[in-house]
């Protein structure tokens, strides 16, 4: 793998996004559309100045980001201490897997938003139903990887490691978790993006913060402005968070780079 | 390393595996050997003859339908450290360095710290000094085969069996590896049980071949090999050694003599 300076790639990429901004601007410019469909790139980002200056109907921005971000990590740690054991294990087990996996296999094709208002009845108005109604759209990803991940470990891994000596507790905890890694890795990341896209649905019913909530609120007005300081700002956070994942791959599974 | 034990009692072993479509495979009919404690024995034969599956069942990964199989005096139930195996893949754990991988057996018993040293002294020993923070898709095929064995030696096993650890090596890597094991061999005195299809590297290696037959695996002669070592593959007496063993063979297999057209 070579690694030049600035490759090819990456000025196609910088290109491609600054010819959008272009013709975003020049569409604006010269009145092509009304301000209330496309706002301008120079009103966007003032909406966004005086956003991050005063907040958004009693909440600054960086509380909206944080909200939301809460939220997402809540559930995602939810995600991570349940459906990776229980992923990992029904893998192990055939019996756990016949009971668990009807029932990952029923949830994961359903629509958040079906069983949302069951969640809220439930569990109440307040984070509580949010942060499940996001776990609940991360779970599958996740357990689905992790059942998939022991499928493929070789088989003469584990009998070698039985000949060196493990136990059986030692090859699940020192063969089998070691060699999912990359692939629970994958299902953490589709998870995150799943999740992230639910984020909005979570925060439309009775919300007061979050920067799904304030997307919605500015649908209401047609602050077609704030919808997109809302939008860029959760592609551009999704990023973030999606590298940021990638870099704790990196450091958690060091062994993957060449050998996959 | 421990010199006191290691000997393998085989006697009227039977092995069945039940096929894919139901009816029973017999791979293992009858098989009785002795395996003295410190010897060098090859197992050679075509591919479904049951030598791998005779050495899975030594290493404990498999048990036997019947018949018995003792380990110094004791029956084998499950895999043991002090049964040692290197696979034909030298399998090394992708996410643990070439010192971690040889570190795993004694990190499993809890004495990761009181073998530290004994871990770079084999690293060193296989030629590995200076690779044991790599990774193990860094080494070539030879390199992690050393790995494999330095993590399996590590262990102090009584008994070091070997499922065709040369076979996926080109053949100069091949001589030279086997050198090498007969060296750690010699060095370490465990009994060594190895499972090859490959006669020169039986005779080059061993103090006695196995020669096994398939369908149903049985044992057709064990044949001892009385050349002092270092051996020299072109002398006079291992290339009289060779004929043999292919004449052993070609009768064991049953080769049609005369062709099958006649003028």
């Amino acid at each position: 793998m070579k690694r030049p300076g600035l490759k090819v790639e990456t000025l196609i990429t910088l290109d491609t996004v600054a010819s959008i901004l272009l013709a975003w601007e020049l569409v604006t410019r010269f009145k092509l559309v009304t301000d209330i469909l496309l706002p301008s790139p120079g009103t966007v980002w003032t909406t966004f100045l005086q956003i991050r200056a005063e907040g958004y109907k009693d909440h600054s921005l960086l509380q909206h980001l944080a909200a939301s971000l809460g939220r997402l990590g809540a559930a995602f740690a939810l995600v991570v201490v349940t459906a990776i054991p229980l992923g990992l294990w029904s893998g192990c087990n055939s019996k756990v897997s016949a009971v668990l996996d009807p029932l990952v296999e029923f949830v994961r094709p359903l629509p958040p938003l079906a069983y949302y208002t069951l969640l809220v009845l439930w569990l109440g108005i307040e984070n509580g139903s949010k942060i499940a109604l996001l776990a609940l759209a991360g779970f599958p990803p996740v357990f689905i990887a992790c059942v998939a991940g022991v499928k493929r470990v070789k088989g003469d891994l584990l009998q070698c490691a039985r000949t060196l000596g493990a136990s059986q507790g030692q090859l699940f905890l020192h063969v089998v978790f070691p060699a999912c890694l990359p692939d629970i890795f994958t299902g953490l990341r589709t998870a995150l993006g799943v999740t992230y896209s639910t984020l909005v649905a979570a925060e439309m019913v009775a919300a007061i913060t979050g920067i799904g909530w304030m997307v919605l609120d500015a649908s209401k007005f047609l602050r077609s402005d704030v919808i997109f300081v809302g939008i860029i700002l959760m592609g551009l956070t999704g990023i973030l968070l999606d590298r940021a994942l990638r870099l704790i791959e990196v450091k958690a599974v060091p062994w993957k780079e060449k050998n996959r | 390393m421990n010199s006191a034990a290691g000997s393998i009692q085989i006697e009227a072993l039977h092995k069945t595996f039940a096929g894919a479509d139901g009816h029973t495979v017999q791979a293992l009919d009858d098989i009785t050997l002795s395996i003295r404690q410190g010897q060098f024995v090859a197992i050679v034969g075509s591919s479904g003859c049951g030598k791998s599956t005779l050495l899975r069942l030594i290493a404990g990964l498999d048990l036997p339908s019947s018949g018995r199989l003792l380990f110094d005096g004791e029956p084998v139930t499950g895999p043991d450290r002090l049964r040692g195996m290197v696979f034909q893949d030298p399998n090394l754990f992708p996410w643990l360095t070439v010192r971690q991988n040889i570190a795993f057996g004694p990190r499993m018993r809890g004495r990761a710290r009181e073998t530290a040293a004994a871990v770079d002294a084999l690293a060193a020993l296989v030629g590995l000094g200076d690779f044991i923070h790599s990774w193990p898709h860094q080494l070539s095929g030879g390199m992690a085969q050393r790995a494999a064995l330095a993590r399996t030696l590590v262990n102090e096993p009584e008994v070091l069996l070997l499922d065709e650890p040369l076979g996926a090596l080109d053949s100069f890597t091949r001589m030279a590896m086997q050198d090498e094991i007969l060296r750690l061999w010699a060095e370490l005195g465990p009994t060594a049980v190895m499972v090859t299809h490959d006669i020169d590297e039986a005779i080059y290696m061993s103090d006695r071949v196995v020669i096994m037959t398939p369908r149903p695996g049985r044992i057709s002669q064990v044949i001892d090999i009385d050349l002092p070592r270092p051996r020299d593959r072109g002398g006079d007496a291992f290339l009289r050694l060779r004929a043999r063993l292919l004449e052993v063979f070609h009768l064991a297999h049953r080769v049609p003599a005369t062709p099958e057209y006649s003028l």
